[in-house]
């Protein structure tokens, strides 16, 4: 392992659930409906993230736990039936309906997977019910993809064929740019996991190689290699040194001609240099502060570092895999500074110990840190934003420098002062 | 279960965290699993504060579930009071912690802390955010003044006479999350003062614990927002002889009677060097005759039990339209609220179903819906034009700009944002004479600035999909038949009322007993229905 100093931190959290997944995987497949069993505080903390987007036709629900629920007046497998054919028959276009665990459904112990079970049974052929956990005692933010693609998993198909799978939420021209570049290196088949149709599932087996798109799928990768796929060791696609590090390990995988790899490759770097330039030059020497958020903040770190010139004071990430983190840790420098969990409080302490130039946050902290003279970049920007690949590497400098640009846009300095 | 598409209020302890926000010097400790943080964004992002809201959250996770919870928070109590220092501290919990029970307000109260301490119970599983805020504050005020000796402060009607001073009202009930409570505390504060009112104490929007002692020393409490604040007010009425005000100045008739029953409570002379008539613009706007064509415009109106109730009135006797449905998810006001309904002649819509809102729009086709951000999801379904007049609302209904809805420039505001969506009289005009217009076309609305609307493309491609659904509905009971010539009279009529002309037709020849329809049982209808 690197140099890196690993240290662990518990106490108070300022994350999202697993829950939030939804807000984008809703997008992602269309098609898919996601029921949380829980609350009215799940209902209500979905709606307030997506809420602001004016819905025709919702995509997701919450079947709310009433008093007669907890009383076990009503038994909850009955009452799941009954929303959810109500739900259906509202809805008769769903294909795959999502039932997501919470906290109170688990902490009562409803059985969602053995609901799933039986109203697949039900409804056969018309919709496929699945089950995963988003619930906050069990997942933090990202960590909700993972259990909904994991959930997918024994629904692909099995094939021996010769594929890539890329596995990992990506925006549709980033997935395109991607298929094309590995075109090039003459790989023929490429397929992406999630689908943009949850009924067009790729097909999984010993053949296929697998590149992890997105740090935060343990669970997801686990299974996929226990259906026969050879999971690829590879920093993630974040940047150009990531990307291309992510572009070899398939190449070398599908055993491409390192020249043809590098006639393919060097004119998109080239040309990425190009465009990251004026973003590094804004960036570098500037001081960064990440908290735990989603576990994109390593290979975050490591692009603003190594290619932006950043300063890393701390790398904060809500849970660490340190096997699949292994080739990010290699490329950060020594002595990095990363905290797994948090007590936000005493974090917040040292971001203003250390008087940062940029603090990566979540929302709940950006505009409090902002009115204390703290520039920060609201970290879910980068799960709605098209940064992987080669040729997104200067606009994923852009998400960091648009800030600081900010905030240089609005408090001038004069000649007298500066 | 209930199936929950969109949830009107948030979980009873959203209320708590908006009275502990709102105020100065409370910390409130929630007892929650991790995740629940997300309520903080409430504030941060939506009420775009610079600051934290005060609150500690325990934020267990499943680990935690199988060792100590209750120690846990514990912790994190002595934690918060010492870090933050409150002069008043709320121990409450969230769903999930309601399901663990470890007490959290008796652990606090039991953990010798030299403070108030006010321990909530707030059941997540069957009330919601604005009993929750209602409780949260009913119980700090008792909480901070149980001790205070009733006698020595007992107010009488006139002592604010007998003292030689101005009168002095407590303004309750507004708080963050509350629909426009900054400005409207500004805008009646301002005609208060014109009336030489003095304010004592706003609460719990910017009050501190110690603010709060102070509440027995105003003449009269104003209950501005009673979803909120009434059951405080109905306390420091007992314990305090202090009455309080039950008209709500959201409207100029409104803003009127408010004004004359608040200087009958405090034995005042309304001022007569103040012209009450010119101090709002509304009533010479909505008089002037461009606003002619705004009469009898059907409106649906759904939200909180108080703005729904201002909004009919307002709606009706002072805009000139017609009242075609309405409705809350406030069950504390279902009373009222049908009372209301019934002036209209219709009944009142009493639920927090969003579904069962988005059906009662349908059927009764309005012209404008006045509704919550939800409403505004049906009327982008539906193609009807919409103003949120109440809560749950997003980040566009907390805007920088003076934007009361309560008293004379509150009426200003409602004038236009009312009437903004509504196409404008001389493009309703137009399009009902000519409409093969390449641009202007059927349901566009060109001062919104863009081209047709996607509702009203959809509307129009796909001929009145949404009421298509309906009349089918009402078909499968008796068959009826649109002749072709029929539809084509029918698509005469402008955009926005040929849902209810449909609706009408249908029921006209149902009872006249046709089977089919033409052009002629159209305009039969159209007698038939004339007021
Ligand atoms: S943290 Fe738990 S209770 Fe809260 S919204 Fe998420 S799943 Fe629901
Ligand atoms: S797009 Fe235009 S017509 Fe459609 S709802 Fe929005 S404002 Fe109204």
């Amino acid at each position: 392992m690197s140099g890196s100093t690993l240290l662990k931190e518990t106490g108070p959290r300022e994350v999202f659930c697993g829950l939030t997944s939804i807000v984008w995987l809703h997008r992602r497949m269309p098609d898919a409906f996601f029921l949380v069993v829980g609350s009215r505080t799940c209902a209500h903390l979905i709606q307030s993230a997506a809420g602001v987007m004016i819905f025709a036709e919702p995509r997701f629900g919450t079947a709310i736990l009433e008093e007669r629920d907890l009383a076990g007046l009503a038994d909850a497998h009955e009452e799941l039936d009954r929303v959810v054919k109500n739900l259906l028959k509202r809805r008769p276009e769903i294909r795959t309906l999502f039932l997501v665990g919470s906290c109170p459904s688990e902490v009562i112990k409803i059985d969602l997977s053995r609901a799933a079970e039986r109203l697949n049974s039900q409804f056969n052929g018309q919709v496929t019910v699945l089950n995963y956990s988003g619930s906050g005692i069990e997942t933090t933010f990202t960590q909700g993809e993972d259990g909904a693609l994991k959930a997918l998993v024994p629904l692909l198909p099995s094939s021996k064929e010769e594929q890539l799978l890329l596995v990992g939420t990506l925006a549709n021209p980033v997935e395109d740019r991607l298929k094309t570049i590995f075109k090039r290196l003459g790989i023929q088949k490429i397929e992406s996991f999630p689908p943009r149709q949850s009924t067009q599932l790729p097909s999984i087996g010993p053949g296929t190689k697998v590149l992890l798109v997105q740090p935060y799928l343990t669970d997801t990768a686990r299974e996929l290699k226990n259906r026969g796929a050879e999971i690829l060791q590879a920093p993630f696609p974040l940047g150009i040194d990531g990307s291309r590090l992510w572009i070899e390990a398939a190449a070398n995988a599908f055993k491409v001609n390192q020249s043809l790899v590098e006639s393919t490759l060097s004119p998109l770097i080239l040309r990425a240099k190009k465009a990251l330039k004026p973003y590094a030059e804004k960036l570098s020497g500037k001081k960064l502060f990440l908290l735990p958020e989603s576990q994109l903040e390593i290979p975050l770190a490591r692009f603003l570092n190594n290619e932006c010139g950043m300063e890393l004071i701390e790398v904060g990430v809500p849970y660490l895999n340190r096997e699949m983190m292994q080739s990010e840790l290699e490329l950060l420098p020594d002595s990095t500074r990363i905290v797994e969990g948090q007590h936000v409080e005493k974090q917040l302490d040292r971001v203003r110990d250390s008087n940062p130039d940029l603090v990566v946050c979540g929302m709940g902290l950006a505009n409090p840190l902002e009115a204390e003279g703290i520039s920060t970049k609201w970290s879910i920007e980068m799960v709605f934003s098209p940064i992987h690949g080669i040729d997104q590497a200067s606009d994923l400098a852009e998400l960091f420098a648009r800030p600081l640009h900010r905030h240089n846009i609005l408090n001038p300095k004069t000649l007298e002062t500066a | 279960m209930e199936l929950t598409l969109w949830t009107y209020e948030g979980p009873p302890h959203i209320g708590a965290m908006r009275i502990a926000s709102s105020m100065k010097g409370v910390h409130y400790v929630l007892h929650a699993p991790q995740g629940d943080t997300y309520a903080d964004l409430l504030f941060t992002m939506i009420e775009r504060r610079g600051t934290r809201p005060p609150v500690t959250y325990t934020t267990f996770q499943a680990r935690d579930l199988g060792g100590d919870t209750a120690e846990l928070v514990k912790g994190h109590i002595h934690e918060a009071v010492e870090r933050f220092k409150p002069e008043a501290l709320l121990v409450g919990e969230s769903c999930t912690a309601e399901l663990i029970q470890d007490q959290p307000g008796s652990l606090a109260k039991g953990l010798g802390l030299d403070l108030p301490i006010v321990g909530l119970e707030l059941p997540a599983y069957s009330k919601k955010e604005n009993w929750g805020a209602a409780e949260t504050l009913y119980q700090l005020v008792r909480g901070l003044l149980k001790d205070i000796p009733q006698e020595t402060l007992k107010q009488s009607k006139t002592s604010w006479k007998d003292e030689g001073r101005r009168p002095r009202v407590n303004l309750l009930g507004p708080s963050l999350l509350g629909f426009r409570c900054r400005d409207d505390v500004l805008e009646i504060q301002k005609i208060l003062g014109e009336h030489g009112i003095d304010i004592n104490v706003i609460a719990p929007l910017g009050a501190s614990p110690a603010d709060i002692t102070r509440l027995p020393k105003a003449d009269v409490n104003i209950c501005l927002y009673p979803e909120i604040a009434e059951s405080t007010c109905i306390w420091l009425e007992r314990n305090f002889n202090i009455p309080f005000t039950k008209t709500i100045p959201i409207g100029v008739k409104a803003t009127h009677e408010f004004l004359d029953e608040l200087h009958e409570l405090l034995g005042l002379e309304l001022s007569s060097s103040i012209n009450q008539n010119n101090q709002s613009k509304l009533p010479w706007y909505s008089k002037s005759v461009d606003s002619n064509y705004l009469t009898g415009k059907r409106v649906f109106i759904f939200g909180d039990g108080t703005h729904v109730l201002a909004a009919a009135r307002i709606a009706k006797e002072e805009l000139g339209f017609e009242v075609v449905g309405m409705g809350t998810y406030s069950r504390e006001m279902a009373r009222k609220v049908r009372s209301a309904a019934k002036e209209h002649e219709i009944e009142a819509l009493i639920t927090n179903d969003y579904l069962e809102v988005e059906e009662a729009i349908k059927e009764s086709a309005p012209e404008l819906v006045l509704g919550t951000q939800m409403e505004r999801h049906s009327a982008k379904r539906l193609g009807i034009p919409c103003a949120v007049i109440s809560t749950p609302m997003h980040v566009q209904d907390v805007p920088a700009r003076y934007s009361p809805q309560m008293g004379w420039e509150g009426a200003n505001v409602i004038f236009d944002d009312w009437v903004h969506p509504l196409m404008m009289g001389l493009e309703e005009h137009l399009i009902g004479m000519f409409r093969h217009d390449f641009e202007f076309t059927d349901g566009h609305q060109s001062h919104l600035g863009h081209l047709g609307g996607h509702s009203s493309t959809n509307e129009v491609s796909s001929q009145n999909a949404p009421i298509q659904e309906l009349s089918n509905k009402i078909d499968s009971q008796k068959a009826l038949h649109w002749t072709k010539e029929g539809e084509s009279e029918l698509a005469k009529i402008p955009f926005f009322v040929r849902g209810k002309v449909r609706r009408n037709t249908e029921i006209y020849a149902r009872e006249a007993g046709c089977t089919e329809i033409n052009g002629e049982t159209l305009l039969d209808a159209k007698a038939h229905f004339a007021k």
